[in-house]
């Protein structure tokens, strides 16, 4: 092999070199300033007094202090640790029972497949449009199941400050658990089935390889899961919307709600700010040990 | 080992394929109802809602909900009726907005697999972040900075908005299928003398097409289906057309109008319903990319 030899570069070369970091330029810029630069405002904000436009006279945590000195704002919190948890719970549950049945060799599965996955191409606006309605005690199921003779049936959760969230919960199962659904098949195929093969010669029974060998190996899919669902819940602000509109009251208020109102509806642009923040690390604590094992893992590969 | 007799084994296997079916269609069933009732009571008159209920089979078939729900209905305050407006709203921006940041992720993801530079991995990993943010944290800066900018409340903000958080994602997908490419075929063609966009025209594009509809599928349904930057930073004029409905719907002025409200659901969600039934293998991917790997 011969040296390559070195020449002067060329106009050409030179402009070969630089065009890719032309290129890409617009995404650095949008991303370090759009991104990482609007957080940095934000969180500046959060410490400054500004109401209604923003004003830069800083008063340190006091928005801090306001935020969790209100009410609203620990219910607000409250109503995202219930939504947040039993909807995480009861997506992995179903999607999980969902994909092991769909695994057995079932005919007409990607009819099956397709009709539990299309809620996840809705807008959470059509779904909070159709199970208000559904959930209205004077016309939806309440109403039908009376119809049906059953009198005294009675499920006026939407409307009861006890239940109302709830609901909410009800709608956004229905939403995204055919998601989940189709992780967790996603991840059943890719299990090795010539361990399945032996545990079977070994006499273990379908629950046994199921609870022992193949639900243990899913566990980067529950991972990736739990990670995709928490964004929703912590994000959910448009399902909330529609449904409740945050109420009965203020009893479906979640920190997306109050962000929104306290920011351009109630002129408290500091207090919104504060929140957001919160927001942000919140998903920041749930993310941070997801990219660190997503990192290791693909080092180990 | 068991020994049960085979005619026992073989009842245990049929109950056992009954149980799992059953199961399988009850909850079709739950997934299914929502849209059929949602279907079934926007061809219904209002004349027959008000004296049955909303849960039964029609007795009457009507269109009228849906001319209704699409030029009649008075939406708020505005001059136009009805969600036709939205409606195109929402193709005015998601066109643009899909275009540019597909095209936008396939060059990031093509320098990031086969031009890299310093700093370009670290990017990267900077950039995806970018999936995660929650939008709330932007909201307050960025509705200031489409004010400076001159474009607040009118489409183009909202594409830009969009488009600027639609790029972590794009180039995600594309940079994870480009990095599957082998880099001996792009080196050929640098030593072959081929430059930057020769090599991303005559090679990288023509293998593409599958991650170019998953790009498109995904940033169209997440455009479409917006609801906090349509209510945040659009006028009246400029609104999509989830907004559109939301105020359709929660308009408490007069008798409510189930039929209307349910054609003007459907109508805010057909273009994504289509997308989901053509292109459902391409939906799937879209939905787990990044989520799962491999």
């Amino acid at each position: 092999m011969s040296q390559p030899i070195k020449m002067k570069p060329r106009l050409v070369d030179k402009i070969e070199y630089w065009l890719p970091k032309v290129v890409m330029s617009p995404t650095v810029f949008l991303t370090m300033v759009f991104i990482y630069g609007f957080i940095i405002w934000t969180t500046v904000l959060s410490f400054t007094k500004s109401r209604i436009l923003p004003v830069y006279d800083f008063v340190g945590f006091q928005q801090y202090v306001k935020l969790f000195l209100n009410d609203r704002w620990m219910l607000a919190l409250k109503n995202l640790a219930i939504f947040g948890i039993l909807f995480i719970v009861i997506c992995l549950f179903v999607g999980l029972l969902l994909a092991i049945l769909l695994d057995q060799k079932i005919r007409a599965e990607g009819f099956i497949r397709t009709v539990y996955l299309y809620p996840m191409a809705l807008s959470f606006i059509v779904t909070g449009t159709v199970w208000k309605w559904l959930l209205n005690p004077t016309v939806g199921i309440e109403r039908f199941v009376q119809s049906l003779g059953f009198e005294s049936f009675s499920f006026d959760w939407l409307v009861n400050p006890d239940m109302a969230i709830y609901t909410i919960v009800i709608a956004g199962v229905w939403q995204s658990s055919g998601f989940v659904m189709a992780l967790f098949l996603a991840g059943l195929r890719g299990v090795d089935n010539s361990i399945i093969k032996a545990a079977q010669i070994d006499g273990a029974s379908m629950v046994t390889i199921y609870s022992r060998i193949i639900i243990p190996s899913l566990r980067p899919v529950f991972f990736s899961a739990i990670i995709m669902l928490a964004h929703i819940a912590i994000k959910s602000f448009d399902l909330i919307v529609a449904l409740t509109g945050g109420g009965p009251g203020n009893s479906t208020d979640v920190p997306a709600i109050f962000m929104y109102q306290f920011s351009f509806t109630r002129s408290q642009m500091g207090v919104g700010a504060a929140s957001a923040v919160v927001m942000l690390m919140g998903i920041i604590a749930i993310l941070v040990p997801f990219l660190y094992s997503e990192l290791r893992a693909t080092k180990n590969v | 080992m068991s020994s049960k007799p085979l005619a026992d084994k073989r009842y245990a296997a049929i109950t056992g394929r009954t149980i799992v079916y059953s199961v399988l269609i009850i909850v079709a069933i739950y997934y299914l109802v929502p849209l059929l009732l949602m279907v079934l009571t926007s061809f219904r008159s209002m004349n027959e809602i008000r004296l049955g209920q909303l849960i039964e089979w029609p007795k009457s078939f009507s269109t009228e909900a849906w001319s209704e729900a699409w030029s009649q209905a008075q939406i708020g305050a505005r001059d136009e009726k009805g969600l036709r407006p939205y409606f195109i709203n929402s193709i005015l921006m998601v066109i643009p907005a899909v275009s540019i940041s597909t095209i936008l992720g396939a060059l990031n993801g093509y320098i990031l697999s086969f031009w890299r530079f310093r700093g370009s991995d670290a990017f990267f990993a900077i950039l995806l972040f970018g999936c995660f943010l929650p939008f709330q944290a932007i909201l307050l800066p960025m509705s200031q900075t489409l004010g400076w900018l001159g474009i607040s409340g009118t489409l183009g903000g909202l594409i830009f908005v969009h488009v600027t958080y639609g790029i972590p994602f794009t180039t995600l997908f594309f940079r994870n299928y480009y990095v599957n490419i082998p880099g001996e075929l792009i080196k050929a063609a640098k030593l072959d003398g081929a430059g930057f966009f020769t090599i991303f025209w005559r090679i990288i594009l023509p293998v593409s097409i599958p991650i170019i509809v998953v790009s498109v599928i995904w940033q169209f349904t997440q455009i479409w289906n917006d609801f906090l930057f349509g209510v945040v930073f659009s006028d009246p004029d400029s609104q999509p057309v989830t907004v559109g409905l939301n105020n359709l719907v929660n308009s408490s002025t007069g008798e409510k109008r189930y039929n209307v409200d349910m054609a003007g659901a459907i109508i805010a969600a057909l273009p994504t319903i289509v997308v989901y039934v053509v292109a459902g293998k391409y939906f799937v991917r879209g939905l787990t990319a990044g989520s799962v790997k491999g």
